[in-house]
Order: C-alpha cells, then structure tokens, then sequence
C-alpha cells in the first residue's frame, strides 16, 4: 500500500491556522503525525503560513492532510489553492467544501434530496437593524417555536453556539453568535440523542463506521464538554436497536453522498423521541483530538486509525495520475 | 457496551481540582500567538532589549568554568552569594533585610504558593484587590481558599473599602489569613497605592491582625521618578515581601524570592524543599553572574525608556481612537493598562470578533475570583512596538463599534454565561503569550 506511492512518500500535515479553532486544529494535527508516522510514512506537519507556498514549490509533498478545522480547511479556499500547486489532498475538493461548510447551504442541499434537517432560518446580523430585531426575532419564535439553537452559519467545536428555551435570552444568543460570524442560522432544537456518524470511504465506496453517541455531563455539548476529558461520556456504538442505528447511518451515508462528499466526513445527527434521524450538518476535517469522534468510530470499527489515514493518503496520490 | 470519557482518572481527582476545564477563551488565545494578531493580552518583558551576546558569554562561561557547583544540586533556600544580592537590590528601595530571612523561589510565583501552603487551610479568606494577578487567583484556588476582592481607584487600594471587607469577613465568621497586594503599578490595573495610603492599609491590617503578603515585580520600572517606598520598607513584621527578577533581568530563568519575617524562614525553606528541593542552581548562578559583573540598573533604565515610550503610544492611540464611554488608567510604571468599556459591552463576549479583527486582549473576568470584570480588559504595552501598538488600538476601537451597534440593535442582553466561581484563568492566556 505505502509501496505505491513509493518510497519517498511524503505528507504534509496541516494544522493550526488563524480559525478559533487552532488549538483543537493543533491537537488534531499532532495526532494525525503520530499515528501516519506509526504507520510507517514519512510526515511532517506545518502551519497554513505564508511560507506555506513556497515550501509546496521546492519540495512538494505526495499529498496533504489537511487537519484545519475552521475556515481555511473547511470553506474550501485552500483546496483551491492545493489544486492550483497540483498537490494532492484527502477528502473533498474546494467546490464541495465551501458548501458543505456553510450551513445553511448544505442545510438546503439536503432537504433538496429529501434528507431530514429541522426547520431554519439564516440571517445576516444587518438584515436585523434594517428590520428591527424585536419584529424580526418574533416571527423567528413564533413560526419555529422553542427551545432553538442558535449558531454561526459557518464555524465549528460549537464555538458562539446555544440553546435559547426561552425567548427573552434570544437577544444574548444572536449577540454572541454574531461575535463569530456575521450570519447566523436559527434551527428548530430538536430534543434526543446526539450521534456522530464517520464515514469513510477507503476504495470500496463510503462506509458508515460505528455510530457514536455524546452524553454531555451537563447536557450541552459546547466547547469546554468537547475538549474536557471527563466532561463527556461517548457510547460507541451508539445505544440504539440494530435497526434504528442502521437507518441512522444510512441517513448519514445519504448526506454524505448527497453533498459529494469525498473520503471521510462526519455527520452530526438527532435522533428524536420518534427514533427518527435529523441531519445537523457535515464536517470535512473533523476533529481528529484525542477526544474527537472520527478516531473513537474508526477504533470500534477495529480499525488502525496510521492505517486508514494512510489509504486515504494513498488514494489522494492515486488521484492525481 | 459502556462509554468512555477518554479519562479514567476523572473519580480519582482531588477537589481543588474539579472543575478545571478546557475554555473558548483559552482557545482563542491560541490564535493570539501568530504574527498577524496583535497581541495586547500577554505580560512578556522586551527581552530583545538585553545584551543578548554578553549575556550568552557569561552563561557559557557559567558552565565552563562553575559547571561543578551550577549545574548540581543546591540548597533549598538558595545560594547565600544570590540572597545577598538580592538584599542589596531591595535596599536600592529602602528595605533592610538580611540574607537570612530571604529565600530564593521559581519566579515570584512559587513564592506565592509556599505562602499559601504555609497559611491557607481549606475555606480560609484572602483579601486582594479587585482586579488582581490572575496567578495568584490560581494558587489560591489550589488551596481552596476563597478570595474576597477590595475596590481600587487611581490611588491604589480604597482604605475603606479594605476596613469593609475585613468586617464583612468576620461577620460572615469566616477567617481571613492575609492581604494579598500589588501596590506598585499594579497587574492589571496600572494603578499605585500612594504614600498616605500605604500607611493606612498597613494600620488597617496591623489593627485586624491580618498579614500582608506585598508582591512587588514592577516596582523598578517606574516611569517618572521613583516608586513609593514598598510596604516592607515601612514595616518590618506581619509582611511577607515577594519580588522576581523576571521584569529586571528574564523571566526565562524563573528566579524569584520572599522575603519573610524571621520566624517564618524555616518553614518556607522545609515548605520549599518538599516543593521543589531546590531552586535551579544555574539559574540563581546566572542572576548572581548578572548582578555582579553586568550594568544591571543601566538595563532597567534601558527597559523603563522602552516601555515609557510605549506606555505613550498606547495611551496617545487610545485617546485618538477609542469610542466615547471607555475609560482607563493612565499607569506610571509597570507594563499594563486597565481599560474601561462603553456601557453595554462584554469584553468576554467580544473576544471571537477582537481576534477575527487579528487583536487580543484579556478579558476583565480573568483578574476576578468572581465573574465581574465583563466591562473591563488588560491591555499589555511592554512587548510591542510603538506603531504595532497603535494599530491593534486602531483594530480594537473597529471592533468595539461593531459590537456597540450590534449591541443597539438587540438592545440590553444581560450578562454572559457566568464562569464558575475560583476559575480565573479560564478567561486569561497561558504565561507563554507574549
């Protein structure tokens, strides 16, 4: 396998970058360099920096892996700029990326293909002042109903995130969304199980590996029970009957695909009290820390975490010839 | 089919440390690092202003030539050749010590946990002013004291204040073991406790039985004339007196010391010992090395132009650029600014947009035991440059606009989610953020 990108194989990791999320995008890259070096290739890892471009000219990598959570690796602007070096990438091309990345986008493309998400509006922080918040928050409430949930359209690690149950904290939860984007999505909260589903596709076509399921500690899955060891309980697999777990990843394959998705996604569902599945959203560099989902799934799967990072790396190489 | 929390040991660990967490603002901080984000959040001295050739010499020579005695153990209470040293640093500001009574510490900061070890027992009080260092939260955290803060002005501590809540202690039949105080140029305040009042807060303690533990760093990087004379300087028992040469020298080689009334030597030195055997012999070497053979007052004078100089360019930014409504100190010393925000504005919750405008600061709430502190924020002048200063004042008055308009649209929102009582630095960057 490694034999045939040659014995040179090398791969760039790339980690860190400007997002809110370079701490957990750092922990995820140092992870990432273990496990590809245990495999047995040659990796390094580096920022996303202006000496990036010129290190990709003189010594251009077999191929990056790209272990920036946040705009740079998600919204699909430095694939752009991989594909314009000719250097070769795991997972989905720029195109796909961008609209993956922003919510509401994929939020449509998924009801378009008919895949459950809840209800939802998106709005720019000005559409707010042009209307007046208090009219505008109003409808919000009054066609979605409560508890909602209140994030950024674009972001990750539920960073500027919360669950509004009552409509008098809606304001605070607007204004703290719209400190880490300028447009924020209102959805439906929808009560239930919380489920990370991985996929990956190593030659055979995008499997579902097993599901996980987050039990915050306190009930919220925001960024401190994200990267707290011991604030969170993961059941892998998932507490569900053999078939309520099989239509949840069915769903998620159906998301992945639907979006066009390449190589590995995770995506972030509800299962409500009806055990029916909710797409929240996808992730293209998902979190790859030491209390990440992708790894928790890929070891239930009876999977070396090297090992399939490094097929995915080799069918990143294939690609290009 | 259990579930994990990809940490077994979460049963097994000690109250104080419950509840120590992982946080957004941490996260943040993070970014805060790279080249493109001026950072105004950090404490770090200008260390590129020392003679760092001269310096490498003597180190090298250190280990040539000493090598035997500096690079092996030593005793728990620092070498007698340092402490002397240290005495005739601290007379430069009028205290009379002797070499005795001093023991050497790893950066001011340990010194601050050995007082805690040797005075704190679970649920006991320390007074600090409001805001504070937020190292010094943390250690008292550790030993599980709770803080009860005293309000400031631009004279330093508030005297009556001080009174107040020594009663408010007593009345709630809780016991408070000492003052904790930075009363020159204080972190984060930038503001001085003046003579009048040194002499008061020294009564008020002397009169309610309470030590005082003075923690002294900036006091030599005054700005215009000399600094106040230091509490201990005034009164020799009941005042426990901690200093560092990371400000004077570098806080690189982590060197510190107490200087403790006589009868309480002993116990800091066995405290000390089964803290960290004993302060790094290199270390202590090299500061020796420093003071003996190099023009160290001429590098303070060098540090205290430098950061003057920025100090000015900070304030003149913020008097050009800042929004109606902020307010703040205008410090004769030290290395930080504590600013005031427009009604309305959470420095907390303006963070992800300071750092999308590639500018950092502190957040009030990480210099409070409580969580007050959403209006205010820490602004360091020591380590960058002049123009670099007055384009991350220009960066943080955008976004102070933007958050004041966004603020107008959804009108009064409340406070942010409260932090959990005792954890402080949640809210403030790691010692390495320049």
């Amino acid at each position: 396998m490694i034999k045939a990108m040659g014995t040179d194989a090398h791969v760039l990791v790339l980690a860190g970058g400007l997002s809110y999320e370079r701490e957990v995008s750092l922990r995820s890259g140092r992870r990432v360099l273990h496990a590809l070096r245990a495999a047995g290739l040659s990796a390094e890892m580096r920022d996303a920096d202006v000496s990036l471009l010129p290190t990709l000219r003189e010594d251009p990598p077999s191929a990056v892996l790209i272990a920036l959570h946040g705009a740079t690796g998600e919204d699909g602007s430095l694939r752009g700029v991989l594909d314009l070096c000719d250097v070769p990438y795991v997972g989905c091309d720029a195109r796909v990326s961008r609209l993956a990345w922003d919510k509401p986008s994929a939020k449509s493309m998924l009801r378009e293909a008919g895949i459950p998400t809840p209800d939802w509006v998106a709005l720019p922080h000005d559409r707010f002042s042009e209307l007046g918040a208090v009219a505008v928050l109003d409808r919000i409430t009054s066609r979605l109903g409560l508890p909602l949930m209140v994030k950024p359209a674009q972001g990750g690690s539920g960073l500027g995130a919360a669950v509004v149950k009552d409509e008098a904290a809606l304001p605070a939860a607007m204004v703290g969304c719209f400190g880490y984007d300028s447009t924020a999505l209102v959805e439906r909260y929808v009560t239930g199980t919380s489920i990370a589903a991985s996929i990956v596709d190593l030659g055979d076509g995008p499997q579902a590996l097993p599901l996980v399921e987050i039990v915050p500690r306190n009930g919220v899955y925001d960024y401190a029970a994200r990267y707290t060891a011991g604030l969170t309980t993961w059941h892998t697999p998932a507490r569900l009957t053999a078939e309520v777990a099989s239509r949840v990843s069915e769903t998620a394959l159906a998301a992945h695909k639907a979006l066009g998705l390449r190589d590995l996604s995770r995506v972030d569902l509800i299962v409500d009290s009806a055990d029916e599945p909710h797409v929240l959203g996808v992730n293209v560099a998902p979190g790859m820390t030491e209390t990440s989902l992708l790894p928790l799934a890929v070891e239930a799967a009876g999977l070396d975490f090297g090992a399939m990072l490094a097929t995915l790396v080799e069918r990143a190489v294939a690609r290009t010839h | 089919m259990t579930g994990t929390t990809q940490d077994d040991y979460t049963d097994r660990y000690a109250r104080r440390v419950r509840g120590m967490t992982t946080s957004e603002i941490r996260a943040l901080f993070a970014v805060a690092s790279r080249p493109e984000v001026v950072s105004l959040a950090g404490g770090s001295p200008y260390i590129a202003a020392l003679p760092l050739d001269a310096v490498g010499d003597m180190l090298s020579r250190l280990a040539a030539e000493h090598g035997t005695t500096s690079l092996q153990y030593g005793i728990g209470q620092g070498t007698v050749d340092l402490r002397e040293r240290i005495c005739e640093v601290m007379s430069l500001s009028g205290i009379d010590a002797s070499p005795d009574d001093v023991v050497v510490t790893v950066g001011g900061q340990q010194a601050l946990d050995l007082i805690a070890r040797l005075f704190l027992d679970p649920g006991d009080v320390v007074l600090a002013e409001g805001p504070t260092y937020v190292g010094a939260l943390g250690v008292f955290q550790a030993a599980q004291a709770q803080v009860q803060h005293v309000a400031m002005d631009a004279d330093g501590m508030i005297p009556a204040a001080l009174s107040e809540a020594i009663d408010e202690v007593a009345r709630s039949g809780r016991r408070a073991k000492f003052l904790y105080t930075i009363p020159t140029y204080q972190n984060p305040a930038g503001v001085t406790l003046t003579d009048a009042r040194r002499e008061e807060v020294l009564d008020i303690c002397e009169r309610a039985g309470l030590l005082v533990v003075e923690d002294d760093p900036y006091s030599m990087l005054s700005f215009a004339g000399d600094a106040p004379r230091p509490l201990r300087a005034r009164r020799r028992e009941g005042v426990f007196y901690v200093s560092t040469f990371s400000k004077t020298f570098a806080p690189g080689l982590r060197v510190g010391w107490v200087l403790a009334p006589h009868a309480v030597r002993e116990k800091l030195v066995m405290a000390t010992e089964a803290n960290i055997l004993c302060p790094s012999a290199f270390a202590q070497a090299a500061v020796a090395q420093y003071l003996a053979t190099m023009p160290w007052q001429e590098q303070i004078k060098t540090y205290r132009e430098v950061y003057r100089e920025r100090r000015d360019a900070l304030l003149d930014a913020m008097r050009d650029l800042m929004p109606s409504g902020t307010t703040w100190t205008e410090p004769e010393g030290g290395l930080f600014v504590w600013a005031t925000l427009p009604d309305g504005l959470d420095s907390k919750a303006m963070m992800p947009r300071a750092i999308a405008a590639r500018v950092a600061y502190v957040p009030g709430t990480g210099f409070y035991a409580d969580s007050t502190g959403t209006g205010n924020m820490r602004l360091n002048f020591s380590f960058s440059a002049p123009d670099r200063l007055r384009e991350g004042v220009r960066r943080l008055a955008g976004v102070m606009g933007e958050e004041l308009a966004l603020r107008a649209v959804f009108g009064p929102t409340g406070q942010t989610r409260q932090r959990r009582r005792g954890a402080a630095g949640a809210d403030a960057p790691g010692p390495d953020l320049a």
